[in-house]
């Protein structure tokens, strides 16, 4: 009875002059880690269970070689004699604690938290991010028989880019049939969208009547325009010549175009890219093409290093 | 002359009253946190201009509850958005009201803040020890601006439509991340049903929890520093002197400090040697 009160006042067994503790580690975490692991790689996949077995390995020598680690220090270790520590007072000859249990707890409390918030949060911040940018793929569009594009006249051609939504697919290029040029059609396809901040642009000519066309990809409207002298835009004047290449206000580029190609007789429209400038004429010109970038950004000349190029995009 | 006693049916209604008050005050402190929001010290020469804050948060009030009512019968993708605010404008009783509130009172929000911002500044109420709650401020304003260019798309109209592609495309021009910026803010490289419904979110949700915090944090520091007193008073000019054993500083010219028992106000002698 009397040993059982005597032991909460502080006066423990005599041989053991304080509670013994381990040492604080890290391994059995990590080494619970590698037996889930081990366990659903058994069940989902062998390589997973590989990987967990050589985690329980690795951290399982490690958790043992620490947890033995005092029994096999040689006892040249052993306290200071009490004669030499009375000089330096009481309490500079206990040491510090390397590694207070309430700090280790702190640590991992928060290293756990982090954990956890970060698995929940960053699948979700990619899930807000990463669709923006994956599979920006371009519909090609189908814009019908090319019968409906006069040789060396402009047409305004307005068409759906996207099927499944509505009016806010409609797009609008301006085409030109340039003729065969070294057996080969070629085309001049503008789209209309400005340079500058995206406002549609105008063909500076005379709009004739404009037709509808069936085509695969919905309904084209065809609006032929002759003696174009340009383009301009109504929101901040911009202004481009016949080829696209900016004359005046803000662009700071020429006119995007599309990529075409011919399918069974039908014009068919592939993905835009963006032109710094036109030199030439028609089926003469060189057009120095870049990757499309947003209205506004630079492709080329010094500002370019301030855009970069939308890699995303196949 | 002697109070009249009250009678035992009144006090059994004050008891009434009082019981339910009482056993929130004990439980929360929020009943005293109230008189305190309440009745706490305000400068002697305030006036009209000091409302402009409260007209504010008022304003935004008033878009917090009518926004909730329409997003009942708003619908953001591109082949109903259109459709559904028609609906609510011509069809649906008192839609008109209430989408003209928060059209309406987007723009008042939005003046409002302005001409607080501008009280603030002619008072010189951004000064110590109120800088932080002037750049609480403009966070807000920022974020009020971003409800204005979210919400604006959310007609699905002509206007809203190309308004936000100029937006996004200005957005677009900023160096370097410009053309993330541009891909994020529309989901994609055209605008279409991904930016509706993320404008739509980021209009509803994620801004209005923003500003709802930023507020709460902005009153906070409104009622723990106090406020400024308006630069024509005599206070503020330096006529009137500070008593109540503080030293002789003239009062509009010390700077106030919270004190050691959380109190606004010059330093006694003893907290300045301290």
């Amino acid at each position: 009875v009397a040993d059982e009160l005597e032991r909460p006042g502080g006066e423990p067994v005599e041989h053991e002059a304080e509670p013994h503790f381990p040492s604080p580690t890290i391994w059995p975490f990590a080494f619970a880690a590698g037996v889930a692991l081990l366990l659903v790689g058994l069940i989902i996949n062998w390589i997973l269970a590989a990987i967990g077995a050589v985690l329980v390995l690795v951290f399982g020598f490690l958790w043992i070689r620490e947890a033995t680690s005092e029994v096999r220090r040689p006892p040249a270790a052993a306290p200071v004699p009490p004669a030499a520590s009375e000089l330096a007072g009481a309490e500079e000859e206990e040491e510090p604690e390397r590694y207070p249990r309430s700090v280790f707890l702190e640590m991992s409390t928060l290293g756990v938290g982090a954990l956890i918030g970060g698995i929940v949060t960053l699948p979700a911040l990619g899930f807000m991010v990463a669709p923006a940018f994956v599979g920006q793929e371009h519909d090609e569009v189908d814009l019908g028989p090319l019968a409906n594009f006069p040789k060396d006249q402009f047409v305004i051609t307005t068409f759906n880019s996207k099927k499944d939504e509505g009016s806010v697919g409609r797009r609008t290029a301006f085409i030109r049939n340039n003729g065969v040029k070294n057996d080969l059609p070629s085309f001049t396809i503008i789209s209309n969208r400005c340079a500058h901040l995206g406002c549609p642009t105008q063909p500076q000519g005379l709009p004739g009547k404009g037709k509808q066309v069936k085509a695969s990809s919905g309904t084209v409207t065809i609006t032929p325009v002759a003696s174009v002298s340009g383009f301009q835009c109504p929101c901040h004047g911009g202004a481009y010549d016949d080829e696209g290449n900016r004359t005046a206000g803000p662009p700071v580029r020429a006119l995007d175009r599309y990529e075409f190609l011919i399918r069974e007789g039908n014009l068919v429209l592939g993905k835009p890219y963006s032109v710094g400038k036109v030199i030439g004429q028609a089926a003469d010109a060189k057009i120095e093409a870049y990757r499309i970038a947003d209205p506004g950004q630079h492709v080329d000349g010094p500002e370019k290093v301030l855009y970069p190029p939308k890699f995303w995009i196949p | 002359m002697a109070r009249r006693q009250k009678s035992k049916r009144q006090q059994q209604l004050e008891a009434l009253i009082m019981a339910p008050i009482d056993w929130l005050e004990e439980r929360s402190g929020l009943v005293g946190a109230l008189k305190y929001f309440l009745f706490r010290k305000v400068p002697a020469e305030t006036n009209w201009f000091h409302t402009l804050g409260s007209a504010t948060l008022t304003a935004f009030l008033v878009q917090l509850v009518t926004g909730v009512i329409l997003a009942m019968y708003y619908k953001p993708s591109p082949e109903e958005a259109y459709g559904s605010i028609q609906k609510i404008t011509n069809d649906l009783t008192l839609g008109w009201l209430v989408r003209g509130m928060h059209r309406w009172g987007a723009s008042v929000f939005i003046i409002l803040l302005f001409l607080h911002m501008g009280r603030v500044f002619l008072f010189g109420a951004y000064k110590y020890p109120r800088e932080l709650n002037w750049l609480i401020g403009v966070i807000l304003l920022t974020l009020a601006l971003a409800e204005g260019l979210t919400g604006y798309l959310l007609p699905w109209d002509q206007t809203a439509y190309w308004a936000t592609v100029v937006a996004i495309n200005i957005n677009a021009n900023a160096p370097i991340v410009g053309p993330f910026l541009g891909d994020f803010l529309r989901g994609g490289a055209e605008i279409g049903e991904e930016t509706l419904a993320r404008f739509y979110s980021l209009h509803m949700l994620v801004i209005p929890g923003g500003l709802i915090g930023l507020i709460t944090l902005h009153l906070y520091l409104v009622i723990r520093l106090g406020v400024t007193e308006p630069p024509w008073t005599r206070a503020a000019a330096g006529y009137e002197f500070v008593e109540d054993g503080r030293g002789p500083a003239r009062k509009g010219l010390v700077e106030p400090r919270p004190r050691g028992n959380g109190s606004l106000g010059t330093p006694t002698q003893e907290e300045a040697e301290a």
